[in-house]
């Protein structure tokens, strides 16, 4: 399954793809630039609902978004994030900078 | 008695492999029955090794991976080589965060995952001659299953 995405007012809800390595990331990465510039999004909420893997080309992806939607004045968030991907996301570090919410509304509230 | 299984596997060092790779290994590593969090482990590091190999390890010119596996009762043993590049030193190379593409979005968290979901990492590395990374890792589910049995 592939990248799908939602856009309300300038917040996008992306679900991303069931596996996220190095062969997916450059593809979603470049699909998320697209998005972000052409719909001027604020607020990127990253939806793994539909993810089974990733390694830590993923950290990646999430980290080059959260500095480019920071430098325009936006931030970005995380649902659905299963255990095993918490995992990996753990180990970065990258949960001081970026955070889980319960639901799309939770992540909309806080980082609008 | 010594239960004792392994498999060899090589491929081109191309991106559409990372995941024809951990599946393989997932699929060999299935017969000790892991945890789904075990598996989890075993191809997030499969993944993160294999993918070393192909842009780091063959960045300039394409090359083949080469995945050895072994099970030995309830241990499960794995080298990924490739014969690129080379690591000109290897203890910087495994730090969090080190990476030597940061223009390519690369976390430099690949080593730190693989020794977090593995047992024992060991890498060894020639310059100008090729890298192998070594991962062991126990079954904690297989064991216990095992003592469960003898208890009874
Ligand atoms: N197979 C390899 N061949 C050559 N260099 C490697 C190999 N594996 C790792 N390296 C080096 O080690 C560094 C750290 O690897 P890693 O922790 O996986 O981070 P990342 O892949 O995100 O850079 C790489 O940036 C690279 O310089
Ligand atoms: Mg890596």
């Amino acid at each position: 399954m592939s990248l799908t995405y939602e856009i309300k007012h300038r917040n996008m809800i992306v679900r991303l793809d069931a596996e996220i390595d190095h062969h997916k990331a450059e593809e979603i990465r470049d699909r998320l630039d697209q998005l972000i510039a052409m719909n001027s999004i604020k607020v990127l909420i990253f939806d793994f609902s539909n993810t089974v893997f990733m390694d830590s080309s993923g950290i990646g992806v999430i980290m080059g978004r959260y500095k480019k939607m920071k430098q325009m004045g936006g931030d970005v968030g995380l649902i659905n994030v299963n255990s095993n991907i918490q995992r990996v996301l753990k180990l970065s570090g990258i949960y001081r900078l970026v955070k889980n919410y319960e639901s799309v509304q939770d992540a909309i509230k806080r980082l609008v | 008695m010594k239960f004792e299984n392994e498999m060899k596997i090589e491929f081109d060092s191309k991106s559409q492999n990372e995941g024809f790779a951990r599946v393989v290994v997932a699929a060999f590593v299935a017969q000790l029955d892991p945890t789904i969090e075990e598996l989890a482990d075993i191809k997030t590091s499969i993944s993160e090794a294999v993918t070393n190999a192909i842009i780091h390890g063959y960045e300039m010119y394409p090359g083949k991976v080469y995945i050895y596996c072994k099970i030995v009762d309830d241990v499960i043993y794995v080298e990924i080589e490739d014969h690129g590049k080379g690591i000109s030193n290897i203890e910087e190379a495994r730090q969090p965060l080190f990476t030597s593409k940061p223009n390519m979005e690369r976390s430099g968290m690949g080593f730190t995952v693989m020794e977090a979901f593995m047992d024992n990492v060991e890498v060894e590395s020639v310059e100008g001659c090729g890298t192998t990374v070594m991962m062991k890792k126990t079954l904690l589910s297989l064991r216990a299953t095992k003592e469960e049995a003898c208890n009874e």
